[in-house]
């Protein structure tokens, strides 16, 4: 059933009919604009500003906007390694953005670690604390790989459904929309992970590729 | 080894010269110099506490020598150690014809107890010469890990004692501002000291099971197929 409709509206744009539905043009609008926040730890950084430029200008998928404010940001792009003592401050940016929101993890020190995983002051990746939808590896990733994740994160946007049980977090009223905070403790951050994200559960969406 | 350090202007910037001078400039004053095995042979000089400020503003002050920059201070954590010595001890031995006195070597082990040491390294911005090293040692590594501070004098010291004292868990009395700077305020270990050990953490690894997909072995079994 749901093949013979494609293959009608094929049929019927080919005719030059145009016809849609309200999910495809909802998330053709919200994937085609996507403003990051303005957002970076470290080195990663500079690669994710030299994606925003002309060389690589991450405008031509709509993200160009980066906006200095969480308020106004659908995507935080955790660019560098994040400290344990900035750990609270990012997670509590990531809870003062408005739904629906994503989060990139760009490079090794986002994802995990990377090369201060064994220090005494690194947070061991972000996922601990916030939901992560792309994670990209690398030191740093190259600005193509970056606009790879923002790719894949587009075509999550746009697969995502507006009802039933498969529905995205901001569409559920009692789904969370922020994150506890982690505390300074006087060895660690505490708790040392939030429950709800992490490790990830077997029924989690994120699958690790084999 | 101990070919004299030579600023632009001759100004003799050896250990044993300095000391000489700080010995005879400030009554009391007791430095010690440390040898250097390494190629470098930099030497360094250690300050009493009581005598270390003043010293520290002669060395500063001095027309000759004007060390007016301290461009790094750090912190060495010296932990206690095992000393092991071969002493010849008197003793009476059970021998053939009964006991006698004879001299046996024994191993001794003594505990050599640690120490905290602030490493300070001046330059002279005005004479272009340096630089000189100076080390301050506190009296051990729990409640005697004071220093005197040497901020009053270089303005340049006060993040770097502050670092010291962050991570060695050393305490500068007479710093204007000693608190952490790069470790939250209720944090209460000092992550450089040798004997620390970083909290552990949960860490799921791939093939603990806990991520889908990355059963035990599976990547063996598919390099075997």
């Amino acid at each position: 059933m749901e093949q013979e409709l494609k293959d009608l509206k094929v049929e019927l744009q080919k005719q030059g009919i145009f016809t849609t539905t309200l999910e495809e043009l909802y998330n053709w609008g919200r994937k085609n604009s996507v403003w990051p926040l303005t957002f970076g730890l470290a080195c990663c950084a500079i690669e994710m500003i030299a994606t925003s430029m002309a060389r690589y200008d991450i405008a031509r998928f709509g993200a160009e906007v980066f906006r200095p404010s969480p308020r106004q940001a659908d995507l935080m792009i955790v660019a560098g390694t994040v400290t344990k003592k900035m750990a609270p401050q990012v997670v509590r940016l990531y809870n003062q953005m408005p739904e629906p929101k994503y989060v990139i993890a760009m490079g090794a020190c986002a994802i995990s670690g990377g090369p201060f995983r064994d220090g005494y002051n690194v947070l061991k990746g972000i996922d601990r604390y916030v939901p992560v939808d792309v994670h990209i590896p690398g030191c740093p990733p190259r600005p193509e790989a970056l606009l790879h994740a923002f790719m894949t994160l587009q075509k999550k946007i746009d697969a995502q459904q507006l009802r039933g049980e498969g529905r995205p977090r901001h569409l559920k009223a009692d789904a969370p929309s922020e994150y506890p905070v982690p505390g300074y403790g006087a060895h660690n951050l505490e708790p040392m992970h939030n429950d709800d994200v992490f490790p990830p559960k077997p029924e989690s969406p994120f699958k690790v590729l084999p | 080894m101990s070919a004299p350090e030579l600023g632009a202007v001759g100004v003799d910037l050896s250990a044993d010269a300095l000391r000489a001078l700080l010995v005879a400039a400030i009554e009391g004053c007791s430095v010690t110099v440390v040898e250097n095995e390494s190629p470098s042979g930099q030497r360094s000089l250690v300050l009493d506490h009581e005598h270390a400020v003043e010293a520290a503003i002669f060395l500063r002050d001095n027309s000759e020598l004007r060390l007016d920059f301290c461009s790094n201070v750090t912190g060495v954590d010296w932990p206690d150690r095992e000393v092991t010595e071969k002493v010849k001890v008197k003793k009476m031995v059970e021998g053939l014809e009964g006991a006698t006195e004879q001299e046996v070597e024994e191993t001794r082990k003594t505990l050599a107890p640690g120490y905290l040491e602030a490493v300070y390294h001046l330059f002279s911005m005005e004479k272009k010469h340096g630089p000189v090293i100076l080390r301050l040692r506190t009296r051990d590594r729990a409640e005697g890990n004071h220093l005197p501070s040497l901020t009053p004098v270089w303005r340049s010291a006060e993040f770097q004692e502050r670092e010291a004292f962050d991570l060695f868990g050393i305490v500068f009395d007479g710093h204007p501002d000693l608190r952490r700077i790069l470790m939250w305020d209720e944090f209460a270990d000092y992550p450089m000291r040798k004997d620390y050990v970083s909290p552990a953490e949960d860490e799921p690894v791939l093939d603990d099971g806990c991520l889908p997909g990355a059963e035990p072995g599976a990547e063996q079994g598919a390099a075997d197929a």
